[in-house]
């Protein structure tokens, strides 16, 4: 108990006393973390929206490789994104590895099958005839899935918290292709495993308390959005 | 006649090639309301969302105003409007949900605002405006799903069985409302619908779809009183059907051999023709023996009670005249009658109310 409380008395000491690593490993991981779920969100709310309003042939089975995304290992998904990004892989000419971006890469690979997979289940759960309405009411296309995703609002800002609680807190993968480089790749998470490996407990702790913080802090503000009443 | 507003040609559906619709033609006329009548599965709702837009034909076309529709069809679309069975009110308020359409189409915020006062007014649900739609009850939804459809002043108004889900009070609340808004518009109206009262009430025309297909369209009289075939007939409310052949023909007026019955009818065909004859039961008086002198009516048959049994506000009585003769009459009419299934009793009908169909025995 000692240790815990000792890591939230160090975790306070470095968020007040302004300690320039934790608000940088803290932005760092807001950055990347936000950018991917960002890029989950499109490419995931594509996704389904492709899935549940057009109904391709071979859905059913696109739905499962989604549905099996959600499980897919961090550490495999960072392997396949550093092959792909070393100097001799087929988008080493990029010179994304050990950079942000490439963490942003796999953190998306990781939080788009979670979006899309759930979105999907959301816009499916609608009336099948609601998309017709809203058509007959003079929607365009584009308009007609804006007001679905408002109707679908609940479930589809769920899915936007488990994209980005996957993103945030994902390890392994960022890694394998940030390299963990203190001042550029370096993430709450990463940074959590090097103050464990070197035996730094406490800083450990505290950096665990600053990233649940952020965490809570960010869920709270999708869950208020979610909860907000309709516009009229 | 003016042009037609819309017009399908040669229009075929297919599910699963499966021919869910075949339409060769049908016109929507400006100002009418055609009433689209058929039973469950007829391709009623497929029929409307072609119209609607809503829905490719695998084969045909569609003319809007005389112009083909190809490709995009929002604006098209946005000269239309469309209520379904259920209302699929947004979950916004109710102003909110008859708003949505105008800001859909880009009307500047103050004519919207007007035009949702007029609306929510005209169908008793202003003063409801900023409720949730989901706190509303099936009648009010329906009312507000109405107002969104009307505000948008549409050439074309689409309703897919809109009162089916309401109770018999509100849905007759409803339907007046709604005729009192079509009387004063005049807007071009395509109402589907299975039940037979509706389409009477509100129908200038009526379309009879079976089967995906057509089988009459006509004027609610002509539906009702002509059908073209058995089917037709048996959906119309004609309880009646039974073959028969014209024996002679006498200015205008046959003498039909049914079993062992004769029975006259008023008819074009020739003699030795072999025909349907239909009755609606609503046609058929029932009387006791003693009164059969009183009858003015051509056609009296004695007939045997059958069955007796309540059928809304009146009473289904099933007759054996040699052949199944079905009469609706007023339960004041039956406790008069004082008569019951064994009883014997004599069943008239005027010449007038036979329609006879050509028919091919096989």
């Amino acid at each position: 108990m000692d240790l815990i409380w000792d890591g939230v008395t160090e975790a306070l000491r470095l968020i007040f006393s302004g300690n320039g690593y934790v608000y940088e490993v803290t932005f760092t991981s807001l950055l990347v973390s936000g950018s991917a779920t960002l890029i989950a969100l499109v490419l995931g709310l594509g996704i389904a929206s492709f899935l549940a309003f057009r109904a391709p042939p071979g859905r059913t089975l696109a739905l499962s490789a989604f549905n099996a995304g959600m499980a897919l290992p961090p550490v495999a998904v960072g392997l396949l994104v550093s092959i792909m990004l070393w100097r001799t892989g087929p988008l080493g000419q990029l010179h994304l590895l050990y950079s942000r971006t490439a963490i942003v890469i796999a953190q998306a690979v990781i939080a788009t099958p979670v979006v899309a997979a759930l979105s999907t289940a959301a816009l499916q759960g609608l009336n099948p005839n609601l998309r017709l309405q809203v058509l007959a009411l003079g929607a365009s296309r584009w308009q007609a899935a804006l007001l679905l995703f408002r109707e679908a609002r609940l479930s589809l800002l769920a899915a936007g918290m488990a994209g980005f609680g996957a993103a945030i807190s994902e390890v392994g993968a960022t890694i394998m292709v940030g390299g963990n480089i203190k001042g550029s790749t370096r993430t709450l998470t990463s940074a959590i495993v090097l103050e464990v490996q070197q035996g730094d407990f406490e800083t450990a702790i505290a950096l665990s308390f600053i990233l649940l913080a952020v965490i809570l802090g960010i869920i709270t503000v999708f869950t208020m959005l979610q909860q907000r009443r309709p516009p009229a | 006649m003016s042009a037609p507003l819309l017009q399908l040609q040669n229009i075929v559906v297919e599910h699963a090639r499966r021919s869910v619709l075949d339409v060769p033609c049908l016109d929507i006329l400006p100002n009418e309301v055609l009433a689209v009548v058929g039973p469950n599965g007829a391709g009623k709702s497929t029929l409307l969302r072609i119209i609607g837009l809503l829905e490719q034909p695998s084969r045909g076309k569609v003319l809007f105003a005389g112009r083909p529709i190809s490709g995009n069809s929002l604006n098209f679309r946005r000269r239309m409007a469309f209520v379904f069975q259920e209302p699929l009110l947004l979950d916004t308020s109710i102003e909110g949900n008859v708003r949505t359409g105008l800001s859909l189409r880009g009307v500047p915020a103050n004519d919207r605002q007007r035009r949702v006062e007029e609306w929510t007014t005209r169908f008793g649900i202003a003063g409801l405006g900023r409720r949730s739609a989901r706190t509303l009850s099936g009648g009010e939804a329906q009312r507000t799903s109405l107002a969104r459809a009307m505000v948008l002043e549409p050439e074309i108004l689409l309703l897919d069985e809109p009162f089916s889900s309401l109770d018999a009070p509100t849905r007759e609340a409803l339907i007046d409302d709604l005729d009192a808004v079509l009387t004063s518009k005049r807007v071009a109206t395509v109402f589907v619908t299975h039940d037979r009262a509706e389409a009477l009430r509100l129908g200038d025309r009526i379309a009879v779809l079976m089967g995906g297909k057509v089988r009459q369209l006509g004027t609610a009289a002509e539906v009702f009183s002509s059908p073209v075939d058995s089917e037709v007939a048996a959906f119309v409310g004609v309880e009646t059907i039974v073959p028969g052949r014209i024996r002679e023909v006498s200015s205008g007026l046959a003498s039909i051999i049914v079993g062992e019955n004769t029975i006259e009818a008023t008819t074009e065909l020739p003699p030795g023709s072999d025909v349907l004859v239909c009755l609606r039961p609503e046609d058929v008086t029932v009387s006791g023996l003693a009164d059969a002198t009183l009858m003015s009516a051509r056609n009296r048959l004695r007939v045997a009670v059958t069955r007796v049994r309540p059928a809304g506000p009146y009473v289904r009585m099933e007759l054996d005249a040699g052949f199944n003769l079905v009469a609706h009459i007023t339960k004041q009419s039956l406790e008069e009658l004082a008569i019951s299934p064994g009883a014997n009793a004599i069943a008239s009908f005027k010449a007038t109310a036979v329609h006879l169909i050509p028919h091919r025995p096989g």
